[in-house]
This record gives structure tokens, C-alpha cells and sequence, in this order.
């Protein structure tokens, strides 16, 4: 099966291990990878802080850059959902709008594309310790993949996951708010740092690598000593 | 109270209230018992998703023909003796109640809970004129015996105290000597209620939904207050938003089913009350003269915009109820009567940017609330809207951050040109890494790393290390 990565700004820049493991998994699974070089980024900063108009160059190269791509696959549930607005910003835009939808349908995040496309819950991974996941708002309530990633987490070998308290509440990040809003963000963060601590688990797991800046800065900032991981590298992981 | 009630800008009125502990402490465990609550309702009603979609199937007929249902409302109320008055401005419909007040001579007027009568001032404007004036639902009797402490939550107006906070008010204001156990404190109010009650001249209600076709209105509560208020006195003037109508008994149905739930987890409330004009010969209550005062104040210039799903509103507060946000600053930050994400899309439509410009951005667009939404306003995406306008259309942004994002636009379209940028970026931050982290970051990066660390630039970007090892497929 052929795939495109779509691997974000985050994990391009600051995350590349997690891209790495997510690559890995996806080729023990048979899939043939490719990475269009022409991608940078989804949109998504200024399409959120209002600044819709400037966001649509960044979409139409995106557009571009994955024209010829089969399946999209990307390791972040918030810029997945980004890629399934398109055809929205687009609706007005005739010339446009085939080829967002087009974008828009062929487009998976990362655990999405496992379990429905390639349909396999158990990818071989171990992991020994006590873990607990924390749902993204944008890949559990606007992309609608919440049971996937729990599906393949619960197969992990030697990884025992434990319930987060209150996880449905957002950790504050939400891209721009989490700089314009600082005071606000700081006690969302805090919330869900100290509901990870009660659970005593030693990881806290998430699909999205803005959640997890935050969730893990913050808890690095206030020495509290949960190691924060992405999915993929959880899925990576053999030891 | 008006609509705004802070002088305060939105960043003070904030740091004061994270500072509550009390109210913070008040408002989660509301919201944890509230969201277990709802959810158990909407499981045991059952086909929750099909319940809501026909909930706001009802919601945008009425508003696609809304000129339709008021008219035959008011024709209505009107056949079964009542009065019906439209009211423009929030202005005009104080004043049209101040001016039926004056004509019977009304001196004390008794109140059931009401966010509209909050949001065209009323009870300045009759205190002003001489009335005095009873708040009886519980939680807005607390806040009025508190110096008038606005509400902070459209449901649970007095959210924000605990119940120890409420025995202090009742002691100070109210001689109270008993404990701050809830059964003794309500009691106590009840008591000091009951004589208002038999002495006042003046009912005044608000409405959940008027029914059209019967020209009834109709009065969800669990306290029972706003039957007596409707019972007692002699008048009785019921004030509603104009979107508040439904066609017919068989709609409202629909709607008090989601509304109880979603409200407060309930699969109905002790009371549901519909009134149908005032007393008839032979009745043994009810009240002699009657009054509908429907307030657009704005509402209908919302109608037909992008914005016209935010009057398919039922005020269950559900999407207080989960916002993360609003979890932390509670109601009193968004300086608005209206609060949480339902506040912060509808105070901007009705009191303009000027005094609410802030609330569309105090979210993260995480999207509980159009998740909990029992007829399915996509809260979010609203405040989404409010911030597209505000930035492209009222050029309301600093400028600082327009030239970030316009840059963005042009960096974030070209690969050499972002290639270019986080290979810069790279470099640049290298200095300020210690331990693969920033602590210290200049620039913009300092918002961030004043309470985070920051990840530091990998050495290699994953397109580098992709082209590396895969030959740049």
C-alpha cells in the first residue's frame, strides 16, 4: 500500500523521532513510503487565529503537494483535522474545492489508518509500565477517532493503561491560546499535569504532538517526572 | 444588571477570579457532577444523537419562520385576553414593564428566575422608579441578598459560592443563625420568601418556550417559586427572547426532554408550568391581567448571518457545563451575564466587540460544547467566525501579529522558503538550548517558556533525515 507522510511542523522539526517510529511501524506493516517534499504546513496556526485568508496559501500548497498521494497519513489528530476542513474554506472556490475534497477523503491520522485501513490492532509492540492516554480534543471530538488509538494501546505488551481523570477537558494548548491566554492556559495545563501524576503512571500517552509540548513542558517546568510520549513511539517500542 | 457588568478589563477580571479557590473549587465539582449527570440522562433516555437532531430540526423551522410562529403567538395570547408588547431595545421593554407597573399602582413585585429580564436591566430600572423588587428563585435571591452579585452561570446563577460562602451572606444580610447545611439555608429563605409572595402586586417570569398555537407560555423550575409568582399577584408580565416559541405542544415536548437533561441531568424537573393568558372566570388563581413582553434587542439582525444557529439556544448550559475553560476563570471573567462558550459567542452579538472582543479567543476550539449541545450549535465554529470577522473584517489584531501571520502565509506556501526559515530558526535557538530544552526563550517564544519548556530543535529535521535514508522518494 502506498502512503504519503504528511508529517507536520512539530514532528518535523521537534519531534522527528516520533515521525522516525511512526515510520517504522507503517513499513513493518508492508506499506511502501513516500514524503512529498513539497509540504510545510497545514494552515492551521493562522486558519484558528481568524486569519483565514492567509491560511489559504498554505492549504493550496499542501493541496499540491499531496495531488498525486493514494493515502495520507500524518502522526497528529489536529492537523488531520485540519486537512478534513478544506473543503469547507474551499466551498465557495470552484476551482478549488474537487481537489480539497479529494485531499480531505483520502486522509488518515496516523492510528485511524492502522486500525480501519490496514485493520490491525496488535502492531508487535512492548512496552513494560503503566501508561495513561490523554484524548486530543481535535482527533476524539471533531475527527471522531477516540476507541483506535486505545484499541492498539491496549495491545501493547507489558503496558498496563490506566484511566486519566477528566480526561475529556483540553490541556490548555489550543495553538495561539496558549501563548495569548497564558494565565488561562497555565491552570488548564496544570490540571491535566497533576490529573497524570494521580494516575502514577509512568507515561502519559497522546496522538498529538501540540498536546504533548504542552502537557510535557509544562510538566518539565514543575519537576513533576511523567515521561511524555507519542503514540508512535509507544508503537515503536520493543523493549 | 445589564448585559456587561464589569468595569474591569478581561485580563484582570481573570487573574482575579483564578485566584477564588472557593469559586474554582465550586465550579468543578458542579461541572464533574453536572457532566456525569447529563451523560447517565442521555443514556437512559435513549437514541440521544436522533433526539438531538430533531431538537434542532425544531430549533431552525421555528427560526426560518419565526415571523410566523410570533405572529400567531401573539394573536393568540391576545384572543385569550392577554397583552402582547414587541419591544425593540432592551430600553423599550423596561420601560413598557415600568410603565404597566406604574398604571396598577404596583409597589412590590415578585420575580422568578429570568436571564433576559438581566439583560434589558430591568430591575434597575423598576428599583429606579420605586418598585421594590423580589428575586425568588433561590440562586438569584442569594446574589440579590449579596449587594446584587451578578450571576455567574446561566442556570446556577450562584455557581460560584459554596454553600459556607452562603451562610456568611445570609447571616450578614438576612439574620441567620443555623448552619450552612442547604435544607436549613433554603428553608430560611423560604420563610423570609412566603410573606413577599401574599404582599406583592407584581408576578414577573420569564419563559422557556411560548407555544404558538395555544399562545401559552411555559416555566421549567425545580423550586416551585415561579408557579406561586405566576399565582399570586394580581398582574403577572412574562418576558421573553423572541426566539423562545416553539409550533406546538408536541415540539415543546421534544425540547424540555433535552433542556431538563441537559441542564441538570434530570429526566423532568418538579415543575413544568404552561400558562395560557390570565385568570379565567371560575379559576381559583392565577392572575387578572397579563402581560407578554417579547425583547428582540438585537436578536433579529442575528438572524440570517452566520450566526442565526446561535438562537436555536434552549439556556440549558450544558456547554458551560464542559468548558474547560470556563472551569477555571468561572462566569464572573467574561464580564457578561451570558458565560461560557455560549457567552462568548452571543455577548458580542448583542453588546457588540467593543466590551466582549476578547471572549472568542479565550478558547481553545476543543469543542466540548458543540459536543454537549443539546440542539446542536456548532459553538465552536461560531467563535471561530467571531474571530475571522474581528481580524479580517474590523482589522481589530495587533499589528504585530498581522505581520506574523502574513509572513506565515508566504513562509508556510513555500518549501525552500520554509526550509530556509527552520534551518535559521535552528541555529538562532541553538544558543538558548541546554539539555535538548529552552528555558528562556526571547521574542514571542518568552509567552511560552514563562511557563513551559520548550523543545529544543532536533538536529536533524525529519525531511532530512527521511531524504537520508530513503533517497528522497
Amino acid at each position: 500500500m502506498k502512503v504519503s507522510l504528511f508529517i507536520t511542523c512539530l514532528v518535523d522539526m521537534f519531534y522527528a523521532e516520533a515521525g522516525k517510529d511512526m515510520v517504522e511501524v507503517l513499513e513493518r506493516q508492508g506499506c511502501e513510503l513516500s514524503f512529498p517534499k513539497g509540504q510545510v504546513c497545514c494552515g492551521q496556526p493562522a486558519y484558528n487565529s481568524g486569519y483565514v485568508e492567509n491560511s489559504k496559501s498554505a492549504m493550496k500548497n499542501m493541496i499540491k503537494a499531496f495531488e498525486n498521494a493514494e493515502y495520507v497519513v500524518t502522526p497528529s489528530g489536529s492537523c488531520a483535522t485540519m486537512f478534513k476542513l478544506y473543503p469547507d474554506v474551499f466551498k465557495d472556490d470552484p476551482n478549488w474545492l474537487p481537489r480539497a475534497q479529494e485531499l480531505a477523503d483520502k486522509t488518515y491520522e496516523f492510528t485511524q489508518f492502522l486500525v480501519n485501513v490496514l485493520q490491525v490492532e496488535n502492531v508487535g509492540a512492548k512496552l513494560m509500565g503503566k501508561a495513561t492516554y490523554h484524548p486530543s480534543c481535535h482527533m476524539t471530538r471533531l475527527l471522531g477517532a477516540s476507541e483506535e488509538p486505545r484499541k492498539l494501546l491496549n495491545q501493547v505488551e507489558g503496558l498496563e493503561m490506566i484511566p486519566l481523570p477528566n480526561a475529556h477537558n483540553c490541556c490548555g494548548f489550543g495553538g495561539t491560546f496558549s501563548v495569548k491566554m497564558g494565565d488561562i492556559s497555565e491552570q488548564m495545563v496544570d490540571e491535566k499535569v497533576n490529573s497524570a501524576m494521580a494516575t502514577e503512571a509512568d507515561y502519559l500517552i497522546g496522538a498529538d504532538c501540540g498536546c504533548l509540548m504542552n502537557i510535557g513542558g509544562r510538566a518539565e517546568r514543575v519537576g513533576k517526572p511523567i515521561r511524555v510520549m507519542h503514540i508512535a513511539q509507544v508503537l515503536n517500542s520493543h523493549e | 444588571m445589564a448585559m456587561k457588568f464589569s468595569k474591569k478589563n478581561f485580563t484582570d477580571r481573570t487573574k482575579d477570579n483564578i485566584s477564588d479557590d472557593f469559586m474554582r473549587q465550586a465550579v468543578a465539582s458542579a461541572q464533574e457532577r453536572l457532566h456525569g449527570r447529563r451523560l447517565d440522562a442521555a443514556e437512559e433516555l435513549g437514541s440521544w444523537e436522533e433526539w438531538r437532531s430533531h431538537g434542532e430540526e425544531i430549533r431552525q423551522h421555528v427560526l426560518e419562520n419565526l415571523d410566523y410562529y410570533l405572529h400567531q403567538l401573539s394573536e393568540n395570547v391576545s384572543q385569550r385576553g392577554g397583552h402582547v408588547f414587541f419591544a425593540m431595545t432592551a430600553e423599550e421593554a423596561s420601560e413598557y414593564i415600568r410603565d404597566v407597573i406604574k398604571k396598577k399602582e404596583g409597589k412590590k413585585v415578585v420575580k422568578s428566575k429570568s436571564m433576559v429580564t438581566e439583560e434589558i436591566n430591568l430591575n434597575n430600572v423598576l428599583e429606579e422608579a420605586g418598585c421594590e423588587v423580589i428575586e425568588t428563585d433561590l440562586g438569584e435571591y442569594i446574589l440579590q441578598v449579596d449587594d446584587h452579585d451578578p450571576p455567574s452561570h446561566i442556570v446556577a446563577p450562584a455557581l460560584h459560592k459554596n454553600r459556607e460562602q452562603i451562610r456568611e451572606v445570609f447571616a450578614e444580610k438576612l439574620d441567620y443563625h443555623n448552619t450552612s447545611k442547604p435544607e436549613e439555608l433554603a428553608l430560611h429563605a423560604r420563610e423570609k420568601l412566603r410573606q413577599e409572595f401574599l404582599d406583592a402586586d407584581i408576578g414577573i417570569t420569564g419563559c422557556n418556550f411560548a407555544i404558538a398555537e395555544t399562545g401559552s407560555i411555559s416555566l421549567v423550575t425545580n423550586e416551585g417559586n415561579a408557579r406561586l409568582v405566576s399565582a399570586l399577584p394580581k398582574t403577572q408580565i412574562t418576558v421573553m427572547g423572541m426566539e423562545r416559541v416553539v409550533p406546538s405542544f408536541e415540539e415543546f415536548e421534544v425540547l424540555v426532554s433535552l433542556l431538563t437533561r441537559s441542564a441538570v441531568g434530570q429526566k423532568l424537573t418538579s415543575y413544568v408550568t404552561a400558562l395560557t393568558g390570565p385568570r379565567d372566570e371560575g379559576d381559583v388563581d392565577g392572575p387578572e391581567e397579563f402581560h407578554l413582553v417579547i425583547v428582540d434587542n438585537g436578536r433579529s439582525e442575528i438572524l440570517g448571518t452566520e450566526f442565526q444557529s446561535v438562537l436555536q439556544c434552549i439556556r440549558c448550559a450544558a456547554c458551560v457545563n464542559v468548558c474547560p475553560v470556563y472551569r477555571h476563570i468561572g462566569g464572573h471573567s467574561y464580564g457578561s451575564i451570558y458565560s461560557g462558550p455560549i457567552g462568548a459567542v452571543l455577548s458580542p452579538l448583542l453588546g457588540g466587540y467593543d466590551d466582549f472582543k476578547e471572549l472568542p479567543f479565550a478558547s481553545t476550539l476543543c469543542g466540548a460544547c458543540t459536543d454537549a449541545c443539546p440542539v446542536k450549535i456548532p459553538l465552536h465554529e461560531l467563535l471561530h467566525s467571531h474571530r475571522r470577522i474581528m481580524v479580517e473584517e474590523e482589522g481589530r489584531s495587533p499589528i504585530s501579529e498581522r505581520l506574523a501571520m502574513k509572513a506565515f502565509g508566504i513562509g508556510a506556501s513555500s518549501n525552500p522558503l520554509y526550509s530556509m526559515g527552520s534551518k535559521v530558526a535552528s541555529t538562532a535557538m541553538k544558543p538558548l538550548t541546554k539539555n535538548d530544552r529552552i528555558s528562556k526563550g526571547p521574542g514571542p517564544l518568552k509567552d511560552w517558556t514563562d511557563l513551559r519548556e520548550f523543545p529544543a530543535v532536533g538536529n536533524t529535521r525529519f525531511r532530512d533525515w527521511f531524504y537520508d535514508q530513503k533517497g528522497g522518494k
